[in-house]
């Protein structure tokens, strides 16, 4: 890219999913500027989901999470800025400022910075063996540590922890999971599903601990050995994975000026209170449709990707609200769950399927008001789950919860009016 | 290697080769084809791989799952009898020579 006041374009800070999919859908969209694509990690742009999956369990090699080849790059006229972070916005400027102490100039700032992991403040946090599973640094750490590991320890229950365990307890190692509240994914599924998944890890040979703090992690010449919760137990471990969730990476935005608040506050349009700047993805605090509290900050590909295609449209003169249903999965040894909505807030659950047998939705209300659907090894009612809310369209409690119902004739109906 | 053509909405065809073993999805993707969002990454998700498979080829093809016929039914482009995913389609030496078109949109 030129020197600042040059032809400037638009800059992307934050190589994950969202931020590559602006630069992707800017090109799709015929965008003929200048795209800088600014990441911290060494790498090409790669998937996440499959870190705490296939990847981990060393099913797929890192060919294959790459989201393109080093050749779309270069063929898209996308500046691939690796390795290095944003230090600094100069606003008035229009200009980011990098940790190599270089300026790109912008005309459009997109913010994609993500989130990172929340680290709690134990006594040990330091020792050798604690780790962490969010990005490729990290997860080939694991691996490796996984490979010689005799007793693993997983402080938090939510779908990072879980994949983990499962994937843990896979190779035979003995797993405990330590969770502060006293359900497993507490804050996205359900009592019934968090119930079901609770006992097929315990089936499988989890060991759970709730409503139960870590007091500290204890070490031998550096190195972890054991986990003390605050009931005084201790458990063995030499390896701990920390998942307790993440922050979002608003301190650039909040530097700049920008307002913050559990994330970049932007508008329906994705755009913050500079219209020269956009925050998509994790680190974007956003209001939707779909959400009864608003604004919402959400983790996934399916929100940082429809946001990234949102700002794309927009900086090519098609503005529109930002209105895409949210949807989430994880994978957990044979247990698929695949969520749409947003159910936070939900007062009352509707039960589809056959619960015994881990094939059931769970259909989850305010009200009459359908939020969200939890499918477990049931993708059919996700595809419909997804065109039902998609399309605003509801049904009752009592007709999820009725078996002869056609749930599919009810989500491809033609939308009324 | 077996070799795989993909035939873009415009009529564009770009002829690749697959490894056995790699998904017609993955080969696309890595290729930087445009068709092709594969938006999970391959886990039969997000059913934004979908392709028409040309008819008298389907039968070389791994056997439809529930998942994916189920996911099917969420496509941005209109479902047809010769709709795959295409993270589902496993390059085997059967699928040599394989020709999927693209649909107009993915999302």
């Amino acid at each position: 890219m030129g020197p600042a006041g040059a032809r400037a374009g638009v800059v992307i800070v934050g190589g994950g999913h969202g931020g590559f999919q602006v630069a992707a859908s800017l090109r799709q969209n015929g965008f003929d500027g200048g795209i800088a694509l600014v990441g911290d990690e060494p790498q090409l742009p790669y998937q996440r989901p499959p870190l705490s999956k296939d990847y981990l369990d060393g099913k797929i090699g890192l060919d294959l999470l790459l989201m393109r080849p080093a050749a779309f790059f270069d063929e898209h006229r996308i500046e691939l800025v690796t390795a290095v972070s944003a230090t600094e916005i100069d606003r008035a400027g229009k200009a980011v400022v990098l940790s190599d102490g270089k300026r790109l100039a912008y005309d459009h700032l997109v913010l994609a910075t993500g989130a990172r992991n929340r680290v709690p403040p134990l006594p040990g946090i330091e020792l050798d063996g604690v780790c962490y599973l969010r990005d490729l640094a990290e997860t080939e750490t694991l691996k490796q540590r996984l490979a010689a590991c005799r007793h693993a320890v997983v402080i938090g229950a939510g779908f990072i922890g879980l994949e983990f365990a499962a994937i843990a307890r896979g190779k035979g190692i003995p797993v405990h999971g330590v969770e502060l509240t006293e359900r497993v994914m507490g804050r996205v599924v359900c009592p019934q599903t968090s119930a079901y998944f609770a006992e097929a890890h315990r089936n499988a040979g989890v060991e759970f601990s709730f409503g139960v703090r870590v007091a500290r992690l204890g070490g031998e010449g550096g190195r972890v050995t054991h986990v003390v919760l605050d009931d005084g137990r201790s458990l063995p471990a030499d390896l701990v994975l920390i998942s307790i969730g993440v922050v979002p990476n608003e301190e650039l935005a909040a530097a700049a000026g920008l307002a913050v608040d559990n994330g970049i506050v932007v508008d329906e349009q994705l755009l913050t209170a500079d219209p020269a700047v956009s925050a998509i993805g994790d680190c974007a605090s956003f209001p939707s449709r779909h959400s009864l509290k608003n604004p919402v900050r959400l983790e996934a590909v399916q929100n940082a990707v429809d946001h990234a295609r949102c700002v794309a449209d927009r900086l090519v003169g098609k503005p529109r609200p930002y209105t895409a249903l949210p949807w989430f999965w994880s994978e957990q040894g044979a247990l698929r769950l695949q969520i749409a909505g947003l159910t936070t807030g939900f007062q009352q659950v509707a039960l589809r399927g056959n619960y015994e047998n881990g094939e059931y939705s769970a259909f989850c209300y305010a009200g009459d008001k359908l939020l969200g659907i939890e499918s477990i090894n049931k993708p059919a009612d996700h595809a419909f789950a997804r065109r039902l809310l998609a399309a605003g369209r509801s049904i009752t409690p009592a007709e999820a919860a009725d078996p002869s119902f056609d749930l599919r004739a009810a989500a491809m109906a033609r939308p009324a009016g | 290697m077996p070799q795989v053509t993909y035939v873009s909405h415009d009529g564009k065809s770009t002829t690749l080769d697959v490894p056995l073993g790699t998904s017609v999805m993955q080969a696309a993707v890595l290729h930087g084809l445009d068709g092709i969002v594969a938006e999970c990454g391959g886990s039969c998700m997000c059913a934004t791989c979908h392709v028409y498979v040309h008819e008298d080829q389907l039968a070389k093809l791994p056997e439809m799952e529930l998942g994916e016929d189920a996911m099917l039914d969420g496509t941005a482009s209109p479902r047809r009898p010769n709709s795959r995913l295409s993270c589902q389609l496993v390059m085997t030496p059967e699928m040599a020579g394989l020709v999927v078109d693209m649909p107009e949109t993915q999302t």
